[in-house]
């Protein structure tokens, strides 16, 4: 179980929907009965490429947070915060609009890489 | 009290319709079926019903005016034929997945191309995966029951699918026909107050439908269509019995005519069947051993019932009244040879495709099969199992 999984069984107590369970288990033809529940599935696994913040540049001008089409970019007291990466599709647009291009879209697969040497010099 | 009447089939079909009094009701005519439209319009112009009655300009709007009705919590039908039917096509199998429990009529009729307006059952067999109930009726009498019995069939707890009840264009529809109905009162009672499991329209218990599924879901709900399809077997029967206690007349998954001993059967739905059943008399007082077996629902496909009603013989031919172009014959004769496989008896199973476009079914015919039947009980040889009874060649 992902934590959204678990987040979803906690949101809706009697009728949940998780992708573990079996066809007898999940509500009949899909139905949902907990309204608002779009943020507990995970698109962020879609993505192949995902957007870096470089603090030193950002001018925390919030036109990302405004194009962002996922509402994935999380602003806390008018400033840029982070990004929502369990939602964050990839596709660039915020690294597209921001005037002080402070946002670099980076291969998953780098990252994967990267993860990986890590792991190996510990 | 009996209440016999002289109604043709879409009367009877239109007499059901109100005797449910379905909360909505949207249609668009179409030759055969147009007449039960109809009819029902002028019920909901008199009085005679509650129905909100919507006139749509298709059929694949009639099917998601219906749908729409059904899922907002309404007792919801719909009514069609042939090419209404393929235009419905889509909305169907949504309906379906959407688990509705929408009854529909269909009154059975060619599909276009060559434009036909007469009987056949390629407008059915189009959607027979879509996941409906299809019953079929022999005659009006049995399009009426199966009217009233669809409607608690299809809103049982373990089943919520469409059923569509199929009877014969012209043949059962047009035709003039004695019949029994049940009083208004009887019916209600039997049908019950509809109560929707979820509702759009109950704003105390929100639900969302037909939402997107991706493949991390979409398999298992379609596998809890395959349940509700298996379990509706067993409510068919469960509900047949029960209306046998208020109507006299009884029904199951099939009706096996003389099987007890016959060494020869013919497998028919529809109309079809009538006939061969008074082939089958007129063999049976000259000392053959002849019977008909009538699926009377085709999906589910009562497999179980059909191989035990049938173990006992020794050839078996399947009226198809639909083509599939397979080349291996017709849509019946592949799912009753496949019935039979596992019994290994080495049944012989013909199939015969008949009666397309309307085409009549003649007594001859039907008695030159059970001669087939018998040469191919003789000789132990099927030189061709696929035949085009009729066919000029
Ligand atoms: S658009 Fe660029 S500069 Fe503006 S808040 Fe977003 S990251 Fe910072
Ligand atoms: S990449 Fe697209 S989805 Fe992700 S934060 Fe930027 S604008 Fe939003």
């Amino acid at each position: 179980m992902t934590p959204s999984d678990k987040n979803l069984s906690q949101c809706c107590s009697s009728k949940c929907i998780s992708p573990d369970m079996n066809w007898k288990e999940l509500t009949k033809a899909g139905n949902i009965y907990t309204p608002g529940n779009a943020s507990t599935y995970e698109t962020g696994d879609w993505r192949t490429i995902r957007p870096v913040w470089d603090e030193e540049r950002c001018i925390h001008c919030l036109i990302c947070w405004r194009y962002c089409p996922d509402a994935s970019i999380i602003s806390t007291g008018g400033k840029f915060d982070s990004f929502d990466y369990k939602h964050c599709k990839g596709c660039g647009i915020c690294a597209n609009v921001c005037p002080a291009h402070a946002i670099e879209m980076i291969s998953e697969d780098e990252i994967e890489k990267q993860k990986e040497a890590q792991k190996d010099e510990e | 009290m009996k209440n016999k009447v002289a109604l043709t089939g879409n009367e009877a079909v239109a007499q059901a319709m109100r005797q449910i009094n379905p909360d909505v009701v949207a249609a668009y005519p179409i030759t055969p079926s147009t007449e039960v439209v109809q009819m029902f319009s002028s019920f909901v112009a008199n009085g005679k019903v509650d129905t909100e009655f919507v006139t749509v300009e298709s059929e694949h709007s009639a099917m998601s005016a219906t749908m729409g009705a059904s899922a907002a919590g309404a007792r919801a039908m719909t009514c069609t034929s042939s090419q209404g039917l393929a235009y419905m096509f889509e909305v169907v199998y949504i309906a379906a997945s959407m688990r509705l429990p929408i009854v529909f009529p269909v009154a059975n009729r060619a599909l276009s191309g060559p434009i036909n307006i007469h009987c056949d059952h390629s407008d059915a067999m189009g959607i027979k995966q879509a996941g409906v109930i299809q019953l079929f009726s022999e005659n009006a009498q049995e399009a009426y029951d199966n009217m009233i019995q669809a409607i608690r069939i299809a809103e049982h707890p373990d089943v919520q699918l469409p059923v569509s009840v199929n009877y014969d264009g012209f043949i059962t529809s047009h035709a003039l026909d004695v019949l029994e109905i049940l009083d208004d009162e009887t019916v209600k009672n039997f049908i019950g107050v509809y109560k929707p499991r979820e509702a759009l329209l109950n704003v105390n218990e929100p639900v969302s439908m037909g939402s997107f599924d991706m493949y991390d879901y979409y398999f298992e709900h379609k596998y809890q269509q395959v349940a509700a399809m298996e379990a509706a077997k067993r409510v068919i029967e469960e509900v047949g019995k029960e209306y046998a206690k208020i109507s006299g007349r009884n029904y199951g998954l099939v009706d096996a005519y003389k099987l007890d001993d016959a060494d020869m059967a013919v497998v028919v739905m529809n109309s079809a069947a009538g006939s061969s059943k008074g082939v089958c008399d007129e063999l049976r007082a000259k000392g053959l051993k002849v019977g008909v077996l009538k699926p009377r629902a085709f999906r589910p496909f009562p497999h179980e019932a059909i191989a035990d009603a049938l173990k006992g013989v020794k050839a078996v031919a399947v009226l198809d009244r639909a083509e599939t172009f397979s080349t291996l014959g017709g849509p019946m004769f592949a799912d009753v040879r496949n019935s039979l496989y596992d019994l290994k008896n080495d049944i012989k199973v013909v199939n015969y495709v008949y009666g397309l476009g309307g085409r009549d079914l003649r007594l001859e015919d039907v008695e030159q099969i059970y001669s087939d039947l018998d040469d191919i009980i003789k000789t132990g040889k099927v030189d061709n199992f696929v035949r085009y009874l009729g066919l000029r060649e």
